[in-house]
């Protein structure tokens, strides 16, 4: 396949890799398509959206602060309602405070990208932070979705994969999200302590402890193979997944019983690890405690099926639902010479021809079509109430994919009739408060560059206001793909 | 952003404005004058995340039910259904149903697929393949191809992406609750022109439109006009306080009810599918309270809506709710189940037969629990489904065996059932 000329190449590289284009980018995309794209690829990684400033740990320590003092608030005052009543006003703002944790990380992320002069860098981050999905979705890690982003992901999104896995597996959010932090080994000094006060049936103060179930739970080991690594034709098999979910156990962040530093930080219990060695996928691993871990992720990171299904998803996310395979083994073998570096396979993209071809066959996403709208009108969202709304009525509400698979890729997921009428909805809203004083041909000039059809622009053109026309423009099929 | 606030006038007026509105509604008025068969309604319930079906119908007659289950075993407060099965307490609508013979449940159902992996599950539980990536349309759209070559029929998807079952070559309507389109708008008309070769946006928007005008029909007859942004499922971050739960069921009960608005109103569809996720239980899942309780109470709620708002329309309605695998037979270590095999399907309308359990029960003895884990199958999902479509929408067996789910002939389906 030939690279399409320089000027249709360089509309390509700001919206199909970048995140769409804002007045002028396309021209200075132009200049260079491709060397404007790889000099967006550093190693320190993508860029860091401000958050409050508190850790994730600090964060979890928070809420475990709020609801242990609720909770001993709500044994005080049962049965006065004064009390309660003046109890309820703090209750509430520190709600409203965990919430408007949530929302200005969410908005300090969409303002990056609606912004930002490196569109593919941060198109990068947010398909690594889908692939690493943590959902806002129980109130454990309703507050932790941004930090784990800014923590675990962003900062190695160029670097090795190998890196990038073990800091999101163990990173307190991804362990809260998928169970891991309660897993214990059946046979581990902790359950067997509390086994042997079950059966003694010693004072009736330990019998909380005693009552706990102690054991394994195995769905982060699962997702990890399944969704993060070798995917779910990888090779492995149930035996697999529970040897994997013993070598786990351990793996949790601290609590109130520990050294108040560690609260909500992550930590390895060898009290809770389940002794012996491991044999995950045909591979022994001797008996030890983070370091048994840490080797079998170092080598699921490494095997040649991880590099297949992860460039599968690249291909997917960056090119088409149903990708070239000519391009997925260009990745894969960057990927494999490599050694898994993620600056190595972003070159491999940028530089393989398949990725350019003139036809966008990306459907956009619910937050594509939001960022890209602001990019097109040089604006920024101001208030979580602008991006909030939108995007959970379109299926994609802020931080919370419904599942560990993260949000669809595919255009049948999003492009249901009741979703094009309410895009449609939205682009009139939006286009009335935005265009004001402008010029929408101008504006679809500068949105898409030489991608801009005839009709669209014609369409555009005859439009009887100006908001009609940029909102023409904003649900045009060449604006709604990339 | 602008609010628009319909009136009924001004979204019939939409409808009217465009030429395919009104061949879209003139297609369903003709529908609705058809025989019997044309008044048979199904509707597909999908309950993502693996839904545990020995917390749904739990079977307290079985000896190693409660040994298994410990602390997550129900007990008393389950509603009783024979001497071996009852009903979870949430699920107070649906039991009042079974007692009336208007509801079964089959306790022992799974797709053939065995992965454990719930992407690969629910695909397979979507497409009606005998295994993953054999299809890439869903079961229930090759259903509507299949009927509409013989008559005029109809599909609704509720919720904000259509979920895989209905996805594929035969058009379906999607709905869910929002603003309704302002009709004095041109841009929908300068929409539709701009996307008259896009093979995607043009059908697409066409039927989206054509929707919004049936939806505030459906949503006066029931008479919530207007406001019903809160009434998608969601679980908002922070969710489980008391208050929020009751307000998530009658939010529910309310999407029950307008979905019932939907397929009673003239021409309206005949098939409707709607999603619900949360039923992924690895920790802390509760007894008679607890998480999966208040899923299953917000399951129930829907299905509440849906009988009520149904009225006389109930009688001719068949409903389905299913998930991709049941779960671990054991609780585990953190007071959850993990990924099984096995798990229960409800079946539930005015068109049922009365009858007991669908399918066998394998029983919860060690020796044959699935890999000495899961619930072991007895019934393969496909025969359940194909036995609905035979009996109740009149699907011929050669479509359901070849078409529907495709080599699927040595799965019979299973009879009786309506």
């Amino acid at each position: 396949m030939a690279m399409p000329d320089r000027e249709l190449a360089g509309a390509i590289a700001a919206t199909r890799f970048g995140l769409g284009a804002r007045p002028g980018e396309i021209g200075e995309a132009t200049r260079d398509p491709r060397g404007w794209l790889k000099a967006q690829v550093r190693a320190e990684g993508a860029d860091l959206f401000p958050t409050s400033g508190e850790t994730a740990a600090r964060r979890i320590a928070d809420l475990r602060e709020f609801q242990q003092s609720r909770q001993m608030a709500k044994r005080e005052i049962a049965g006065d309602p004064q009390t309660a009543a003046e109890a309820r006003d703090p209750v509430k703002l520190a709600q409203k405070m965990l919430r408007q944790d949530t929302a200005g990380d969410f908005l300090a992320r969409t303002q990056l990208a609606a912004t930002t002069p490196a569109g593919f860098r941060e198109r990068w981050a947010l398909f690594w932070s889908n692939h690493f999905t943590v959902a806002a979705n129980k109130l454990q890690t309703a507050t932790v979705v941004g930090p784990f982003e800014t923590e675990a992901i962003r900062p190695h999104v160029f670097g090795r994969f190998q890196d990038l896995l073990i800091a999101a597996e163990t990173h307190p959010a991804m362990l809260l999200y998928l169970d891991q932090v309660q897993s214990v080994g059946p046979d581990s000094p902790l359950a067997q302590r509390a086994a042997g006060i079950g059966r003694r049936g010693v004072g009736a103060r330990l019998q909380p402890v005693a009552q706990r179930t102690l054991g394994l739970n195995e769905n982060l080991a699962r997702e990890i193979m399944e969704l993060h690594t070798v995917g779910v034709r990888g090779g492995y098999t149930q035996a697999d997944v529970t040897e994997f979910a013993r070598a786990m156990t351990g793996l949790s962040i601290g609590g109130f019983r520990g050294p108040e530093a560690e609260i909500g930080a992550p930590v390895f219990r060898l009290a809770a690890h389940e002794p012996g060695e491991r044999s995950v996928m045909g591979v022994r691993y001797r008996a030890g405690g983070r370091e048994q871990v840490g080797a079998i992720l170092t080598d699921l990171a490494a095997k040649p099926q991880t590099a297949r299904f992860v460039c599968g998803k690249i291909a997917r996310h960056f090119v088409a639902d149903e990708p070239p395979p000519a391009l997925v083994a260009r990745l894969e073998k960057a990927w494999m010479g490599s050694g898994g570096d993620l600056a190595k396979v972003a070159e491999a993209l940028i530089a393989a021809p398949e990725a350019w071809n003139p036809n966008p066959a990306k459907f956009k996403t619910p937050y594509e079509f939001l960022v890209s709208s602001y990019r097109a009108a040089a604006a920024s969202p101001q208030g979580i109430q602008q991006v909030a709304p939108i995007l959970t009525a379109l299926g994609q509400k802020p931080f919370a994919p419904g599942s560990p698979k993260g949000w669809p890729e595919d255009a049948g997921a999003w492009a249901a009739p009741d979703a094009v009428v309410k895009r449609m909805q939205f682009a009139q809203g939006f286009a009335a408060l935005f265009v004001q004083g402008r010029d929408p041909k101008r504006l679809a000039a500068e949105a898409l560059g030489a991608r801009l059809s005839p009709a669209t622009a014609a369409a555009v053109a005859r439009a009887e206001s100006r908001p009609e026309g940029f909102a023409l423009l904003l649900m045009s099929p060449e604006f709604q793909r990339r | 952003m602008t609010q628009i606030t319909p009136s009924r006038r001004n979204v019939l007026g939409a409808a009217a404005a465009f030429g395919v509105s009104l061949q879209f509604l003139a297609a369903q008025a003709f529908a609705a004058s058809e025989g019997a068969l044309e008044k048979k309604k199904f509707v597909f319930v999908i309950c993502r995340g693996g839904m545990d079906g020995l917390t749904v119908a739990p079977p307290l007659g079985d000896p190693d039910y409660a040994g298994l289950r410990g602390p997550i075993a129900l007990g008393d407060e389950a509603l009783k259904l024979d001497g071996t099965f009852a009903l979870h307490p949430s699920l107070a609508a649906a039991w009042r149903l079974a007692r009336a013979g208007e509801a079964r449940i089959a306790p022992a159902v799974a797709t053939p697929d065995r992965a454990r992996s719930h992407f690969e599950a629910q695909d397979v539980l979507e497409t009606g393949a005998a295994a993953v990536y054999a299809e890439s349309s869903g079961w229930l759209n090759r259903t509507v191809e299949t009927l509409a070559r013989a008559r005029k029929v109809s599909a609704l998807s509720v919720g904000p992406t259509a979920p895989l079952v209905l996805r594929g070559k035969a058009p379906y309507a999607s709905w869910s609750p929002g603003h309704l389109v302002d009709g004095s708008a041109r841009l929908p008309a300068l929409l539709q022109d701009l996307y008259k070769d896009d093979p995607l946006l043009g059908p697409a928007l066409a039927r989206g439109l054509a929707t919004e005008a049936m939806a505030a029909q459906a949503m006066a007859s029931v008479g919530h006009a207007g406001e019903a942004a809160a009434m998608m499922p969601s679980a908002a971050p922070g969710a489980g306080a008391r208050s929020l739960q009751q307000q998530g069921q009658a939010a529910a009960r309310q999407l029950g009810e307008t979905l019932a608005g939907f397929m009673k109103a003239p021409g309206g569809p005949q098939i409707a599918a709607i999603s619900l996720d949360g039923f992924d239980t690895h920790a802390n899942e509760g007894a008679a309270q607890g998480q999966l309780g208040a899923r299953l109470a917000y399951l129930d709620a829907v299905l509440d809506g849906l009988h009520q708002g149904l009225g006389p329309d109930w009688k001719d309605t068949v409903v389905i709710a299913a998930t991709e695998f049941g779960r671990t037979a054991r609780v585990n270590g953190t007071g959850g189940t993990d990924h099984g095999t096995a798990s229960t399907a409800l079946l539930l309308g005015g068109a049922l037969k009365t009858g007991g359990i669908v399918g066998d029960w394998p029983t919860l003895k060690p020796s044959t629990l699935f890999e000495n884990r899961d619930l072991a199958p007895t019934l393969d999902m496909r025969g359940l489904f194909k036995g609905v479509l035979a009996e109740h929408l009149g699907v011929d067996r050669a479509a359901l065996d070849q078409t529907i789910f495709p080599d699927s002939a040595a799965t019979r389906p299973v009879t009786g059932l309506v």
